[in-house]
C-alpha cells in the first residue's frame, strides 16, 4: 500500500473523539431472507462497550450470539436485512459497505473464530498468513513484516517460533493453531478483539492456556473484547459484563458479578443451574430446560422464552417484556416476573401449585431441582 | 502419569465387567509405526454402578470404550462380561453378547438411519432377535418411547431428520434400551448438545439407569458431567489410566497432578473464582505415535523428576478406594503451582 493511502486510514481516526464508549450499539436488527421467510437471527440489541472493557455474550446454538458479532464487524452474506445503529469511535458504521469495512478489519477491529481448523488458509504458510495484513494495512517493508510477525507468534506462546513461520496450518496441532489466529486477529494492533467461541474446538486444559493469552494481550494492549460464548464458566472469570442472549434478544445484562450473584432473568437461572458443577456431589439432579428454542422466523407475540419457562403468567404470552433496568439500575433484564422478587416468587409458587404454567408446561419439584415439561413427566 | 497394573480392580467375582490389560493400537500408513491409542488399561465395573471414563481428546477414552464392544478387537487384553472373555467370542456368540451391551453415540443425528422411521429404528434389535411376539415387541416400542419422554402416539412415524439433537438423542437411548442390556457404554452422548438439552439427557440417563436396572460406562471430557453422573471415575492420558477414585473424592482431594490440572482448568461458573489464581497445566498432549518413555505425562508434569522419565509409575492405593498411577503424587491440600502470568510453552 503506498504510504499516501495508509495516511488517509490514519487521518480517519484523527478526529475521533477520546471519551464516549468504543462501541454504541442501538438497536440492532439482522434478519435472513430465506425461503421459510426472514429468520430474526438477532432482533433488537443494544450495547456499549468501553475502551480496554471486556464484554461477555452467552446463549445457545441459534440464539443469535455469533451473528451479532458478525453484524458488528460487517461480515454477512448479501441475503440479509439490518437495522439500527452501530457507532464505533462515534462514527456511524451500521450501513457501512465491504470498502469501507476494510479500513476497519485489523487496525480497528478484528475477528478470532471458533474453528482454528478451517479458518486459516491450509496452502499458505503460517508466517505469510500474518504478514499478509500487516502488508496489506500498514505500510512496512517486508523484512519489518516478517520480523514483527515472529514476535507476534513468540508474544502468543509459540515455541521455535522462527521455524513454525515456515510450517503450514497442518502441522500445528489445534491449540497452536488458535494461537496463530490470534497472532493474525491482533497484528495490525485493533481497538476492539472479537472471540467467537475462542476455545470451544479445544481440549480443557488448552482452553484455559487459549484464554489466559487472550486477557493478557488485552491488558497488554488496553483493547476491548466481545467475548462470545455459550459456556457460562468460560465469562465468569474473565468478563467486566455479561449479556445473555435467546432468541436474538438480550434477556439479561449486567456486571459479570451481578449477574451471577443477583440473577433475574428465568431463562439466564435456568442456564446456570442446568450446568453440572465440580462442587455439587454427584447425582445431584439438574435443572433442565425442556422444549427448544422458538422458530425466529415466527417467534411468539409475548416473552420468547415463556414456552419453557416456570415462572410463565398469562401476562407473558400476552405482551413482550422490555429490556429494562428501572428497578436495579446497570442491572437490565426482559422479564415481568423476574427470579428472586415477590413477584416472581408467587408467579413459580402458583404454577407448582396447579403444577401447570400458563403455557401448559408441567412443572414440578423433583427433590431440590425444579423439572419442566418432559423431564417433570418421565421422574 | 498414566501407569499400568491392576491395583484397581475389586475382585473378579463382584464386577459385570473386567477389562485386563487392554491394548490397542493402529498402524500408520505403511511406515511401520503404531498409534498407542490404548495400552494397558484395566477397568471393572459392577453391576449397577456408573463408571466415568475422563480424559482429553487422544487420552484412549473412545477407543476403550469401543473395544470392549470388540468394534475394533483389541491387540491383547481381555473382556470378561458376564464370566465370558469377549476377545475370544466369535460370531454368532458375540452377536449375541451384544444384545446385552448396547453403546450410545455422541452425535445424535448422524448415528440414527435418516431414512427409516423412528418405530423401526428403535424396534430394529427386537426384530433381529425375535424377542417377544409381534404385539409385545410393538408394545416394548410404546414403552421405552414413553420412558425417554417421547410421544408413540405422534412420533412412531416420524424419522430422524423431525427431531431435534436431544430428542434424537433420546431415540438413541430407547433404541439401546429395548433389548433391556445390562450394560450400556455411553461414548460423549451430551457433547454435541446445548448446556439446557444435556442436563435434560444427564437426567435421563439417571431416571434409566434405575427404572431398567442399567449398568453404565459414561466416557466424556467434561469433568464436571461425568462428576455428576458417576459412582467411580477413571482418569485417563495418553492412552494410560492417571487416577481412578470416588468422583467426590477425586475432586476434594486429586492425587495425580494431571487429574489436578484438568480439575483447575474448568471454567467455574462463579465471578469469584479469578482464573489467573488457579494452577494451569501447559504444553498438549504429545504424539501418541511416539509416546514419552516412563510416566507419559511427564513432559506436562510441574512436578516430574528423572525417575519419572525412567520409570513407569504403577498403580496403587493412596487412600480407601483412591488409586494412582504417579511417583510423586500430591500430598493432600498440596496444589499446583499457580499461572504466573508467562506464557505457557510446549515441552
Amino acid at each position: 500500500m503506498s504510504p499516501r493511502r495508509r495516511r488517509q486510514i490514519d487521518d480517519r481516526f484523527a478526529d475521533a473523539p477520546l471519551d464516549g464508549p468504543l462501541l454504541d450499539v442501538n438497536g440492532v436488527q439482522t434478519f435472513f431472507k430465506t425461503p421459510r421467510g426472514l429468520v430474526r437471527a438477532v432482533d433488537g440489541v443494544s450495547l456499549t462497550l468501553e475502551r480496554g472493557k471486556t464484554i461477555g455474550i452467552v446463549g445457545e446454538s441459534g440464539s443469535g450470539k455469533s451473528v451479532l458479532s458478525r453484524s458488528i464487524m460487517g461480515l454477512l452474506p448479501n441475503n440479509v436485512v439490518r437495522h439500527g445503529s452501530i457507532k464505533f469511535e462515534g462514527r456511524e458504521i451500521g450501513d457501512a459497505d465491504t470498502e469501507t469495512m476494510r479500513g476497519y478489519w485489523g487496525t480497528q477491529m478484528s475477528m478470532v473464530f471458533q474453528d482454528p481448523m478451517t479458518s486459516l488458509n491450509p496452502v499458505m504458510r503460517v508466517g505469510n498468513q500474518i504478514t499478509e495484513s500487516l502488508r496489506y494495512h500498514l505500510d512496512v517493508t517486508k523484512d519489518y513484516a516478517n520480523e514483527t510477525a515472529l514476535a507476534l507468534l513468540q508474544s502468543v506462546g509459540i515455541p521455535e517460533a522462527e521455524r513454525r513461520m515456515r510450517e503450514y496450518p497442518h502441522q500445528l496441532s489445534g491449540g497452536m493453531r488458535q494461537r496463530v489466529m490470534i497472532a493474525i486477529a491482533l497484528a495490525c494492533g485493533p481497538r476492539l478483539l472479537f472471540a467467537d467461541e475462542p476455545t470451544t474446538a479445544l481440549d480443557v486444559t488448552v482452553q484455559a492456556q487459549i484464554l489466559d493469552l487472550l486477557q493478557a494481550q488485552q491488558r497488554e494492549r488496553f483493547m476491548a473484547m466481545v467475548l462470545v460464548t455459550h459456556d457460562l464458566g468460560v465469562v465468569a472469570g474473565r468478563a467486566d459484563n455479561t449479556g445473555v442472549m435467546y432468541a436474538g434478544q438480550i434477556v439479561e445484562y449486567a456486571s459479570t458479578r451481578t449477574l451471577f450473584s443477583e440473577t433475574r432473568h428465568p431463562y439466564t437461572e435456568a442456564l446456570l443451574k442446568s450446568i453440572p458443577k465440580l462442587s455439587q456431589p454427584s447425582h445431584t439432579r439438574l435443572d433442565a430446560i425442556s422444549g427448544r428454542p422458538p422458530d425466529l422466523v415466527s417467534p411468539p407475540v409475548g416473552c420468547k422464552f415463556a414456552a419453557r419457562c416456570g415462572f410463565a403468567q398469562p401476562k407473558c404470552i400476552a405482551e413482550e417484556p422490555a429490556l429494562s433496568d428501572e428497578t436495579t439500575p446497570g442491572h437490565a433484564f426482559r422479564c415481568f416476573y423476574p427470579v428472586g422478587t415477590p413477584a416472581g416468587t408467587d408467579a413459580l409458587e402458583r404454577n407448582l401449585a396447579a403444577g401447570v404454567t400458563a403455557t401448559g408446561l408441567t412443572v414440578t419439584r423433583v427433590g431440590d431441582a425444579l423439572a419442566t415439561g418432559v423431564d417433570a413427566v418421565i421422574a | 502419569m498414566a501407569g499400568s497394573g491392576t491395583a484397581h480392580l475389586r475382585p473378579a467375582d463382584q464386577s459385570l465387567l473386567r477389562v485386563e490389560n487392554l491394548v490397542v493400537e493402529f498402524p500408520v500408513g505403511r511406515s511401520g509405526l503404531k498409534v498407542n491409542a490404548v495400552t494397558n488399561v484395566s477397568i471393572d465395573v459392577m453391576e449397577g454402578e456408573t463408571l466415568g471414563l475422563v480424559g482429553e481428546s487422544g487420552c484412549g477414552k473412545s477407543t476403550t470404550g469401543k473395544a470392549i464392544m470388540q468394534l475394533p478387537r483389541p491387540n491383547s487384553g481381555q473382556v470378561l462380561f458376564d464370566g465370558a472373555d469377549m476377545t475370544k467370542l466369535g460370531g454368532e456368540e458375540l452377536r449375541k453378547t451384544r444384545t446385552r451391551m448396547k453403546m450410545i453415540f455422541q452425535d445424535p443425528i448422524s448415528s440414527l438411519n435418516p431414512r427409516r422411521k423412528v418405530e423401526d429404528i428403535i424396534g430394529e434389535g427386537l426384530r433381529i432377535w425375535g424377542i417377544g411376539s409381534d404385539e409385545e415387541q410393538e408394545r416394548k416400542i410404546d414403552e421405552a418411547m414413553l420412558a425417554v419422554g417421547l410421544d408413540p402416539g405422534q412420533q412412531r412415524g416420524r424419522r430422524p431428520y423431525q427431531f431435534s439433537g436431544g430428542q434424537c438423542q433420546r431415540i438413541s437411548i430407547a433404541r439401546a434400551v429395548v433389548t433391556d442390556p445390562k450394560l450400556i457404554i455411553c461414548d460423549e452422548p451430551v457433547s454435541a448438545l446445548d448446556v439446557s438439552v444435556q442436563a435434560q439427557i444427564l437426567n435421563l440417563l439417571e431416571d434409566m439407569k434405575k427404572r431398567y436396572g442399567l449398568t453404565l460406562i459414561f466416557i466424556a471430557h467434561d469433568l464436571a458431567v461425568v462428576k455428576n453422573v458417576s459412582d467411580r471415575i477413571v482418569v485417563m492420558y495418553l492412552g494410560k489410566i492417571c487416577e481412578v477414585g470416588s468422583p467426590d473424592a477425586l475432586y476434594k482431594a486429586p492425587s495425580h497432578p494431571y487429574t489436578a490440572g484438568l480439575l483447575a482448568a474448568i471454567p467455574v461458573p462463579d465471578p469469584n473464582v479469578k482464573p489467573e489464581e488457579r494452577p494451569a497445566l501447559a504444553g498438549e498432549i504429545p504424539s501418541p505415535v511416539a509416546p514419552p518413555s516412563g510416566c507419559r505425562f511427564r513432559t506436562r508434569c510441574p512436578k516430574a523428576q528423572d525417575k519419572c522419565a525412567a520409570e513407569e509409575p504403577q498403580i496403587r492405593e493412596m487412600a480407601p478406594g483412591q488409586f494412582v498411577a504417579c511417583h510423586f503424587p500430591l500430598a493432600p491440600g498440596e496444589t499446583l503451582a499457580t499461572r504466573n502470568g508467562q506464557m505457557p510453552s510446549t515441552g
